[in-house]
């Protein structure tokens, strides 16, 4: 680990000078250990606003019932699952940063992976808000449960899709939120000793009793290692099985057999652009520059120029298979999508998922902070009217041409929709003022090998190939928080 | 002197450090345990720390869900409850392979970790056994049982030849917490 070196060919994780063991504890810490800045107060007052309008919109459907949105008898299902869809996508990333790059030992996943964590499980959170609120009866909820009832006992239906969802949706949560906090245990002792009076009492609480001595971090890993490997199959078969909500029925335009891996590519698509999407204001506002570094953003970029294709090769397959099928029915619905009176969503979803990703195949675009910044809102646009248009459009015009109709939205759909955005960022805010935003041990363990200084004492040895010094300074050019004339003199 | 309980070498450097643990252990000084802020590798094959036994215990786990997901959806769908679902058969295998493997990742997931914790002695509310406050930040620190090995001169020069930035003679054993 920390005794030998690492190419020189490979890009810094780590920035900055003089950065030393104690420094990552307090550059990390900041926002913890310090009152929060203007900054802050303004996006918590903000999503707080966002959360109270969440309460009432959620509080109203209960109270007045389903029929306060704006569906219909043909449209029964819009944007209570668009956006349970939605939130489940973004809510991928963070497994998968933090379980398939463990796996394939990608070390640039240990700085990103703990906020992308807690953006999963805080999206779930509100994906599973959803699923509870377009129940009509929220206080009959449990009955998805297979609980001994007085009906018989009458179980319920495990052929169904939506039972699968629950059991896929509920292990998702509990074990992404096992993981998290697993991971959490050290850093949260870090902050537990440093701390003093009620604040330690409460993290010596949370921490577990954590030391870290030899066996526990020996098992520590071990544990990571194994929760990494069931929780690849795991992210991989939530989404399969949202998809499946829709692909096991006999709607034209939903029952098709690419949706699991058409939806998994999309919620790795969303969920990476909601991560950049937090991490690039974060990085600035929480002065972390030196630990997210232009090469995360870049790596993730690509990810996303990936996962935005197999969703553009999906969409055009579904077109084919349509065609192909010789289904009347199946060509319609796909004809409807696009240029029906929904194509202004098709065509938003096409151009927000397909055409403007690809814009990241210039280096220029993916290595710029407000481009990337902007780029990734626009993915998770189109990523809501992807879910719209599979939806809506698939059930507007279904069958028998009298029962066609178009659905509208009321303030309450709006509501729930924008509100749970504010939940979401409530929560995300809350997280990074008590908790680290970065997992501080495992940064810790790319100082010796993988950062720019180790990089740079390494350059001024001597022993190194020039061309691949030279290589690896140009590729410093992109890292905003490197100066090039550092490394002029060498 | 005879107060001291532990003699604690902090470490700024993880290199450093297991240098300082091949020093101790060539003189055959027993070290009693070792605390740093990130994991070590190669640590517990130097210091004798067994190979983890929590993967076999995750396997079982697993296995564990998988049984009672089959048994009880066997019990539900079969034997308490029959529907008649066009003809088809009351044990539909591939539907309940879903949720099979969820309860599996579920069973294994929280069997793994309630074994890690239990096994070493995670819970919350558990005081703290904290022998440097700095263990946790930026220091690497060797604990050595004062009591066994009594030639407290002789560690302290193996442990600063070694690099430590700092000994400590602690006359407790703990950082108090109370």
């Amino acid at each position: 680990m920390s005794g030998h070196n690492e190419s020189i060919l490979r890009e810094p994780l780590i920035t900055g000078k003089d950065i030393t063991y104690a420094k990552i504890t307090n550059d990390i810490l900041m926002p913890v250990e310090n009152k929060p800045n203007k900054a802050w107060w303004i996006g918590f007052i903000l999503a707080l606003c966002g959360a109270t309008l969440w309460v009432v919109s959620v509080s109203y459907t209960f109270w007045f019932g389903i029929g306060a949105w704006g569906l219909n008898k043909t449209v029964g299902w819009a944007w209570d699952i668009t956006g349970f869809v939605w939130w489940v996508g973004i809510g991928h990333a963070g497994t998968l940063i933090s379980a398939v790059l463990l796996l394939f030992r990608q070390n640039w996943r240990n700085s990103i992976n703990r906020s992308a964590e807690a953006m999963t499980i805080f999206a779930v959170i509100c994906a599973a808000t959803y699923v509870v609120s377009h129940m009509g009866r929220p206080w009959l909820a449990y009955w998805v449960l297979p609980l001994p009832n007085q009906f018989g006992s009458l179980w319920v239906n495990f052929n169904s899709p939506l039972v699968w969802d629950m059991f896929a949706i509920s292990t998702y949560f509990s074990v992404s939120l096992l993981f998290w906090y697993t991971g959490l245990l050290p850093d949260i002792a870090t902050i537990r000793d440093r701390a003093t009076g009620t604040r330690k009492k409460v993290y010596s609480i949370l921490s577990f009793g954590w030391t870290g001595n030899v066996k526990t971090w020996q098992r520590f890993e071990a544990v990571s290692l194994i929760l990494a490997g069931i929780s690849t199959p795991l992210v991989l078969s939530v989404h399969t099985i949202v998809s499946m909500d829709f692909a096991t029925s006999v709607i034209p335009g939903w029952h098709t057999t690419i949706f699991p891996p058409y939806f998994v590519a999309g919620a790795i698509f969303s969920g990476f652009a909601m991560v950049l999407t937090l991490l690039l204001v974060a990085r600035k506002v929480l002065g972390l520059e030196n630990y997210i570094t232009m090469f995360h953003i870049e790596s993730m970029n690509k990810i996303i120029i990936l996962t935005g294709s197999i969703v553009g090769v999906a969409y055009l397959t579904e077109f084919f298979i349509a065609w192909y099928s010789g289904s009347e029915y199946e060509q319609y619905a796909f004809i409807n999508r696009s240029t029906g009176p929904y194509w202004w969503a098709y065509w938003m979803m096409m151009t927000c998922n397909v055409i403007s990703p690809q814009l990241l195949w210039f280096k220029k675009i993916r290595t710029s902070i407000p481009a990337t910044w902007i780029l990734s809102i626009v993915v998770n646009i189109g990523m809501w009217f992807e879910r719209f248009v599979i939806i809506v459009t698939s059930l507007h015009r279904d069958y028998i041409p009298s029962s066609w109709a178009m659905f509208y939205p009321t303030w309450v759909d709006v509501g729930v929709f924008v509100g749970s955005i504010g939940v979401f960022f409530t929560l995300f805010l809350l997280f990074l003022r008590v908790l680290p935003s970065i997992a501080i041990a495992e940064v810790k363990l790319l100082l010796k090998s993988a950062s720019e200084q180790a990089k740079l004492q390494q350059i001024k040895e001597g022993h190194l190939d020039k061309t691949h010094v030279a290589e690896y300074v140009e590729s410093l050019d992109k890292f905003d928080s490197v100066k090039q004339e550092d490394y002029a003199k060498i | 002197m005879n107060n001291i309980k532990y003699i604690l070498g902090s470490f700024g450097d993880p290199d450093e450090m297991m240098h300082g643990i091949e020093k101790l252990q060539e003189n055959n000084i027993k070290i009693h345990d070792v605390y740093t802020p990130m994991p070590i590798h190669g640590i517990e094959a130097k210091l004798g720390v067994k190979r983890s036994r929590l993967d076999i215990a995750a396997f079982f786990f697993g296995i564990t869900g998988t049984c009672t997901m089959l048994s009880f959806v066997f019990y539900a769908a079969v034997l308490d409850w029959p529907v008649n679902i066009g003809g088809k058969p009351h044990f539909a295998l591939p539907d309940f392979i879903p949720i099979t493997f969820e309860l599996t990742i579920l069973f294994c997931a929280f069997g793994l970790v309630g074994s890690y914790y239990a096994s070493t002695h995670l819970f919350p509310g558990r005081a703290p056994r904290v022998m440097d406050l700095r263990a946790t930040d930026d220091r690497f620190i060797i604990a050595v049982d004062a009591k066994q090995n009594t030639e407290h001169n002789k560690i302290d020069d193996l442990l600063k030849e070694a690099g430590a930035l700092e000994v400590k003679h602690n006359e407790r054993k703990y950082i108090s917490y109370e």
